[in-house]
């Protein structure tokens, strides 16, 4: 038993390591290799070249089947989902960027906003500083107006006063003059001297 | 089977007519039975994979989309942007075979990739389409792969026949390999499998030691499902290597 599994054996390895050799020769030598016993070699079997041509058909018919049936629908499935990633990363991008465009107007608008009630405040500091301003410079002239109106009042009166100065020290050198001497003086005369007099004095 | 004392590890190669009469006359044996039962198979699981077409695939369509991947990157991969082209194909080509390898591990099936007739066909049909595309792509200058670039002209009578055999021998190594393959992993299981049923035969402890056999072939199971696979992966990326220089310019 175990010699005949043995000689089996040996009997494929005998057929195999010459077959890998000399192929050409073994299928030159079909009808003597039946002998030996290898059905895939008994090529007087019609059915052996028949499963050659059966083969080819179904071999055929397979790759046309799955070269413009099957595997374009493979493929089709593939396509679509690389697509529709594609397409899902691109509207998260897209949704990305707008969200960066908004966050960036949201600044852009509190800093105009910023900019704006600041130039508010500045106006609004500058305007009362100017009304403060013409308030003080109306107050100025008025109260210089009124100054001025005042010295001339005092001017006039001072004025007014001297011109009644002038009359009481003629009249007043005019009655000493006739105590003192008994005569009375001509009344230019006195008045000359008593201007003389007011003069050198810075009257 | 087992016959007597004699292990017939070849008969499970043998063809046979199916549906009668009618198989007879159209040369219809096992063989291209279980060819339709492969590529309905490859179809079935892509068409209903595929039925889905959700953006999250489940189970069966990320496996159909898996092995479209694999495929696809090993062509593309390896051929270039021309492998686009030859993507059907590579794929036909790599689940056929794995189709045909693994149908024949199911019992009552068969493996037509043990038939040194399928294969050769397959390597000429690869052969002869590489051939043709190196001539398409690259002309007469196809001519010049024969003689080695850079080496001496002195050697080119050397040179020249051996890189002629070693073009010519890439079919005969192509199916060789997977007929051998899948004839000996056959072989080793039938054996296994006579061993069995030998040593139930010799009474109680024949019984005990006919366990053994079994426990080989479960492990020789997942040798060839291994082997199944690797032999298709072999004979794609082979493909692709013979595709690649043909279109290399």
């Amino acid at each position: 038993m175990a010699r005949s599994a043995a000689s089996s054996i040996r009997r494929v390895a005998s057929l195999l390591t010459p077959l890998a050799l000399a192929l050409p020769v073994m299928v030159m030598a079909a009808p003597g290799a039946r002998a030996v016993g290898m059905p895939q070699l008994d090529f007087s079997n019609p059915l052996v070249i028949g499963q050659v041509v059966w083969g080819a058909v179904i071999f055929l018919v397979l790759y046309l089947l799955l070269s413009r049936s099957a595997l374009p629908k493979v493929e089709a499935v593939l396509t679509s989902r690389r697509q529709t990633i594609d397409n899902d990363l691109d509207i998260a991008r897209r949704a990305k960027a707008e969200a960066d465009s908004a966050v960036d107007e949201l600044h852009l608008a509190r800093r105009s906003a910023m900019a704006e009630a600041q130039a508010n405040v500045d106006k609004v500091i500058e305007d009362a500083r100017l009304a403060a301003l013409r308030q003080t410079q109306d107050m100025n002239a008025r109260l210089a107006t009124e100054i001025h109106e005042a010295e001339t009042r005092v001017a006039a009166a001072r004025t007014a006063a001297l011109g009644s100065l002038r009359q009481i020290a003629d009249e007043t050198a005019q009655v000493l003059v006739r105590q003192v001497t008994g005569t009375s003086v001509p009344a230019d005369v006195v008045a000359r001297t008593v201007d003389h007099a007011a003069t050198a004095r810075g009257l | 089977m087992a016959a007597g004392s004699t292990i017939d590890a070849l008969g499970q190669f043998e063809l046979h007519p199916v549906l009668g009469g009618l198989g007879e006359a159209l040369r219809f044996s096992q063989s291209p039975l279980m060819m339709i039962v492969a590529s309905v198979a490859v179809l079935a699981f892509l068409y209903v994979g595929m039925r889905p077409k959700a953006v999250v695939p489940g189970r069966l369509q990320a496996a159909a989309e898996i092995c479209y991947d694999f495929i696809h990157n090993m062509a593309v991969d390896t051929i270039g942007p021309e492998g686009r082209a030859f993507f059907p194909f590579v794929f036909t080509l790599f689940f056929f075979i794995l189709a045909g390898n693994y149908l024949g591990l199911l019992p009552f099936s068969f493996a037509f990739t043990s038939h040194v007739a399928v294969t050769v066909a397959l390597a000429l049909m690869v052969f002869v389409l590489s051939v043709i595309v190196s001539l398409k792509a690259q002309g007469a200058k196809f001519f010049a792969h024969f003689m080695p670039a850079g080496a001496p002209v002195a050697l080119a009578p050397l040179l020249v026949p051996i890189e002629i055999l070693s073009f010519l021998s890439r079919p005969v190594s192509l199916s060789i390999r997977l007929f051998a393959n899948m004839v000996a992993g056959h072989v080793m299981l039938e054996m296994f499998a006579a061993f069995t049923i030998m040593l139930a035969g010799l009474g109680l402890i024949g019984d005990a030691l006919a366990v053994g056999p079994v426990v080989i072939n479960v492990a020789l199971m997942a040798l060839e499902l291994l082997v199944g696979a690797l032999q298709a992966y072999v004979f794609a990326i082979l493909t692709c290597i013979y595709l690649r220089e043909a279109v290399a310019h």
